[in-house]
């Protein structure tokens, strides 16, 4: 075998190992995706939406305290950690711009985007849940906002920089004050980026399962009282997937297909939004 | 005016963040003091996890992290290469982008599932391959490598994409094969980031606590084979914080979040600021 026979041998030998290896990935992925599809799907029916949780053998069970309760927490969440999120990103993006702090809260923000969820509970539990005594919806949409405003800040951050600098300095000139700029300038600038940033965001924290498990902890049934135990989809789907009773893991695999067809929407709505600004300008 | 409260709202927000942070280590620190002081070292090397009487040795559960993400990285590692020179080398451009959407949706997926999915069908091949009770720290590493393949492939496939064109067009010039290319220019260059892009991806593995949840048995022996089952930090917390009755029982399990907190943020931490921003200043 010549030289150059033998480099396009193991070229051919090293691409067909790549692909052998994209093949035996995406196999996996779609065995778990086929899974959650058709056990998800052959349980689904309209009683999952009517009923609330009851005992294992009831035909009238369903899934509506976690499906309100998991709306309730992320609502929650939402509502704390986005206005928290992207007033922290304005900061680093127009005032802290290359400071040194603005550096540091940057750097210990990206290192609690990966940091593991279940701690943020352990914290939340010891600072709320123990003092109260005990578990909310609360402490449990207040673990979630955590993990979400690492999230809104980065992007907020990102896509406020994108903003063009002559922009704000037109409206400088024209001699607004700062927040104004930015309120009405950047801000709008920004808008679809932003956008995406917090519908990541939520889908981020609406698959979190471990810091719920002992702040909104789990209820078997309907409630909207905040200071209360909740019930979550994600919190269900464990207990329910964990117990004896195979109508329970029913239930279980339809909360599971719910709760990925929401945070999949979620994260394809996001990139539409992204792909459409981007073509607008 | 409202500009000053305008500018100190946002102040306020961006400290906060600091202030949570510190804030969570002080209290983890606080909350497992009674755990420190009354098992000191013992408290890491003993694997005696009695609450009965009260005694608490965490090396079990440490071990399994640690063994559990290390099979986990073994497994991902290779494929998740493979698969990021696919997309970013072999791959058209149409399935290029099908598939890389794919791999990012599938990254979005919550562990939680990936957790019931490994009890409900992967649990069942391992017992009848190897026998035993098919959960065990295999069931883990497997169902943990299967979770955290979408990101790594991602962030990897990023940091390849960041050799520049010219640099690969002057190598295929050389009358280089497309291996060539991979294995001396695009390796090399993007050698940093995707180091740190697979470090990352183990320092989530480490935090992961739904997915192995359901497959690692909660068991607190040092297993003597992966095919026994064991436990790890987050799946003991996952487990035990409710139902712990005694103060120390719950100081040990501040310890153990306490120990997992710093051993993902020390791994994040070189994976961020060692290499990723290395292979930025590239």
């Amino acid at each position: 075998m010549t030289a150059v026979q033998k480099r396009i041998m193991v070229n051919r030998i090293a691409l067909g190992f790549s692909t052998l290896s994209a093949v035996i990935a995406l196999a996996f992925l779609f065995w778990i995706l086929g899974v959650l599809v058709m056990k998800g799907m052959s349980a689904l029916n309209w009683n999952i939406f009517i009923f609330e949780g009851a005992p294992p053998g009831y035909i009238e069970s369903g899934l509506k305290h976690a499906l309100v309760g998991q709306l309730i927490l992320v609502g929650l969440a939402t509502g704390i950690g986005v206005p928290l999120g992207i007033l922290a990103g304005t900061y680093l993006s127009e005032y802290g711009k290359n400071s040194r702090l603005a550096h540091t809260i940057r750097d210990i923000s990206d290192i609690m985007m990966s940091a593991p969820s279940i701690v943020i509970g352990a914290f939340v539990y010891a600072v709320i849940v123990m003092p109260m005594g005990h578990f909310s919806a609360w402490a449990g949409a207040i673990a979630l906002a955590i993990i979400m405003i690492p999230i809104i800040l980065r992007t907020t951050d990102d896509m406020l920089q994108l903003v063009p600098g002559t922009l704000r300095e037109a409206a400088f000139a024209l001699g607004a004050p700062k927040y104004k700029v930015i309120k009405d300038v950047v801000y709008r600038g920004a808008k679809a980026g932003i956008l995406t940033g917090v519908l990541l965001g939520i889908a981020r924290v609406g698959g979190e399962t471990a810091p719920l498990l002992f702040t909104s902890f789990n209820d078997n049934f309907f409630t909207t009282d905040l200071n209360a135990a909740m019930p979550s989809l994600t919190v269900t789907i464990f207990n329910y997937a964990i117990s004896p009773y195979e109508d329970w893991q029913q239930l279980g695999w339809a909360a599971a297909f719910i709760l990925s067809m929401f945070i999949l929407g979620l994260n394809i709505l996001g990139r539409i939004i992204l792909f459409a600004g981007k073509k607008g300008k | 005016m409202i500009d000053k409260i305008f500018f100190n709202f946002t102040r306020f927000s961006a400290l906060l963040i600091l202030v949570i942070v510190a804030w969570i280590f002080v209290v983890l620190f606080n909350h497992s003091l009674e755990a420190m002081n009354a098992f000191g070292l013992d408290f890491i090397t003993k694997d005696e996890w009695a609450p009965n009487l009260d005694k608490f040795g965490a090396q079990a559960a440490i071990l399994g992290s640690v063994i559990s993400t290390f099979l986990a990285m073994l497994l991902a590692v290779p494929i998740a290469i493979g698969v990021a020179i696919f997309l970013s080398e072999i791959a058209h451009d149409k399935v290029k982008s099908f598939f890389g959407v794919s791999v990012e949706l599938l990254a979005a997926i919550p562990s939680v599932i990936y957790g019931m999915w490994g009890l409900f069908y992967f649990v069942p091949i391992i017992r009848d391959i190897f026998g035993g009770m098919g959960i065990g720290l295999l069931a883990a590493g497997i169902v943990l490598a299967i979770m955290i393949l979408p990101f790594m492939a991602a962030v990897t496939r990023d940091a390849m994409n960041t050799t520049p064109d010219i640099l690969k067009e002057s190598a295929y010039a050389l009358g280089g094969t497309q291996w060539d290319v991979i294995k001396d220019v695009i390796i090399p260059y993007a050698k940093a980031g995707i180091i740190g892009s697979l470090i990352l991806a183990l320092g989530r593995a480490i935090g992961e606590t739904m997915a192995v949840t359901f497959v690692m048995g909660n068991v607190h022996h040092v297993p003597g084979s992966i095919l026994d089952p064991t436990t790890s930090i987050p799946v003991t917390l996952a487990n035990e914080f409710t139902e712990a009755d005694s103060s120390l029982y719950f100081s040990s399990l501040f310890g153990l979040a306490l120990t997992l907190l710093i051993m993902s943020f020390v791994v994040i931490a070189i994976a961020k600021f060692y290499f990723l921003r290395k292979a930025r200043r590239a």
